[in-house]
């Protein structure tokens, strides 16, 4: 059974004073996630994060398509009993303390009396808050409202959590606690759907990735996958403004910018590619390995779709 | 009810609490002693008529001030400020906020009217020194101001769902005003002809009737109030906030989260 079944979810924001204006925050998204995972949500500013967030919380509505969250409609109040959620730069009532805040939520969960403050006292120590747990929130930095944030998104013990940029706003220690909690969390068996635009923070955190740009998704699968079509590749540099047969040969794909040709060929065929290039007496400039990270698949995918975007208008 | 109601409403209680809300009880307490004390000074025969007529007069506009200014950001400030994301990605409906909120305001008034309810009596002690049997209708009177408490409440939660503070502000103290002056209103209605006479009678029924609700000048005159006026009264009140209300989750339950 997976934990999240988005069904082509789909928004248009109508914008203007008349809302006559659309603007498309997200095209149909399709997009399953597995129960027991950590799946990352990645893209640039202004991709759609938060808008498919918010329509699987039910804080906005879609314009389209449905979803299915722990095996039930996702509109459903009992889900909302099974999940948490931390909110992209949480704000909470100010006039309230920790404690206060972590109890009128737990009771809004349902969480009974009995377990109420065993539950507050163990998510506030699992955040670090424990010290400032009688401080009114109004007196928080921005740093500890996203610890609250994130202690009342688990306060109840869901099954499955949505983090939106979980780790914006902390330094980098913070950043390490929020990787080892949302660990944890996968260790309990509990689902993590985080999104992010910072790529080393999924990087070695996700099982899964999807990458969503413009409001579209680029791609899905695990992070070794996804950077295995720019695994063992090199970028062979040298001066000119045409391409050898010979390198042809070789299966290249190349670009020419001005006197300089790019061209991108498998490792086991570096050699060949200096000899071709020196049988031609071209003069070489550089052989890079290509990065094999997420980043350089993200770099990859994002410019795709600007050269494409370019070449349309 | 359910439990959530009750923790949404004494949260909103708590607020109001802990915004200070409470503290226009002292102004209350100086303007009503300061009265007191000035009208002691003159005739017997109308410090009590005086002492009840603006004691009561004060409660009411006290209160209208607090459900105003409360209920016009219960639900916009809370999707301003982005509160409500953590509260509705809960096991919440949106009705069931709607309703909390509005039990939390109304707990709020019905609070406050109770001390200044006692400051009235304290003062009408303090200048005729004994209380009446007649006294007992100037409970019926804040009972009375109570229920126009709840409709003001319905009616500020109603505008607040769908449009800004201010926006709000001025629509609900436009129908504070129309409404004070309903009566009045229906008998213009019954005056007119044709389609006026239509649309007159409509407008002037659908305002809230809150002269119906203002009793203070016939208790401060030592009058009566029937028991069927007061049955009357509390199932208008009950049924015209209740349908405000419904309007304001019905609004409310499509509303995009900014
Ligand atoms: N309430 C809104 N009204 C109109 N447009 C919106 C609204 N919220 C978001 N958008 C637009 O939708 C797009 C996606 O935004 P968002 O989901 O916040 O992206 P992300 O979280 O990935 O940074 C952006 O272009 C943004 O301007
Ligand atoms: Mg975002």
């Amino acid at each position: 059974m997976p934990a999240i079944e988005i069904l082509g979810l789909e928004k248009i924001y109508k914008v203007g004073f008349w809302r006559k204006q659309t603007r498309r925050a997200l095209h149909p998204l399709h997009l399953t996630v597995e129960n027991g995972e950590i799946f990352g949500f990645l893209g640039p500013n202004g991709a759609g994060k938060t808008t498919t967030l918010k329509m699987l919380m039910g804080l906005v509505f879609p314009t389209a398509g449905t979803a299915r969250i722990l095996d039930r409609d996702w509109t459903e109040p009992e889900v909302k009993a099974q999940i948490g959620f931390l909110p992209e730069q949480p704000y909470f009532y100010d006039y309230l303390t920790a404690h206060e805040l972590l109890d009128y939520y737990g009771q809004l969960s349902g969480v009974p009396a009995k377990d109420r403050k065993r539950r507050i006292d163990e998510v506030l120590a699992r955040v670090g808050l424990t010290d400032v747990r009688g401080v009114q929130l109004r007196k928080f930095s921005k740093g500890m409202l996203q610890r609250a944030g994130i202690a009342q998104a688990i306060l109840h013990d869901p099954k499955l959590v949505f983090f939106d940029e979980p780790m914006s706003g902390l330094d980098p220690l913070g950043r390490r606690e929020v990787r080892d909690l949302m660990e944890q969390l996968k260790h309990e068996g509990k689902t993590v759907f985080f999104s992010t635009h910072i790529l080393s923070d999924a990087e070695a955190l996700c099982d899964r990735v999807a990458i969503i740009h413009k409001g579209e998704l680029r791609g899905v699968g695990a992070v070794a996958d996804l950077t295995s079509s720019v695994q063992g590749k090199v970028e062979v540099v040298w001066q000119g403004t045409q391409v050898p047969a010979s390198m042809k040969a070789l299966g290249a794909e190349c670009h020419i910018t001005g006197d300089t040709v790019r061209a991108v060929i498998a490792d086991t065929q570096q050699d060949a590619a200096i000899d071709a290039l020196r049988r031609e007496r071209l003069r070489l400039i550089a052989i890079t390995p290509l990065r094999t990270s997420l980043e350089a698949y993200f770099v990859e995918k994002l410019q795709h779709s600007q050269t494409t975007a370019g070449t349309t208008v | 009810m359910s439990a959530r109601i009750v923790h949404i409403a004494s949260n909103t209680f708590r607020e109001a609490v802990r915004d200070r809300v409470l503290y226009n009880l002292i102004a209350f307490a100086l303007l009503l002693s300061g009265a007191a004390i000035f009208i002691g000074q003159i005739s017997i025969e109308i410090e009590r008529l005086v002492v009840v007529n603006l004691g009561l007069t004060a409660v009411s506009l006290f209160g209208v001030v607090i459900a105003i200014f409360i209920g016009i950001g219960l639900v916009s400030k809370e999707i301003e400020k982005r509160t409500l994301y953590t509260v509705l990605s809960r096991p919440v409906r949106r009705w069931e906020f709607i309703v909390g909120k509005f039990f939390g305001l109304a707990g709020t008034l019905v609070v406050n009217t109770f001390f200044m309810a006692i400051g009235v009596f304290a003062a009408l002690l303090y200048v005729a020194h004994k209380f009446s049997s007649s006294d007992a209708f100037i409970l019926v009177a804040l009972y009375f101001i109570v229920l126009e408490f709840l409709i003001l409440c319905s009616l500020a939660l109603l505008f607040s769902s769908f449009s800004s503070p201010l926006l709000s502000a001025v629509f609900t103290f436009a129908l504070f005003i129309i409404g004070s002056f309903a009566d009045d209103l229906r008998g213009f209605a019954a005056m007119t002809h044709g389609i006026a006479r239509w649309f007159a009678t409509a407008a002037a029924y659908l305002v809230p009737n809150f002269s119906a609700l203002n009793v203070i000048s016939a208790v401060a005159h030592q009058q009566s109030v029937g028991g069927q006026v007061v049955l009357q009264n509390s199932l208008y009140a009950l049924f015209y906030s209740a349908m405000v209300l419904s309007g304001a989750v019905l609004i409310f339950e499509r509303r995009n989260l900014k």
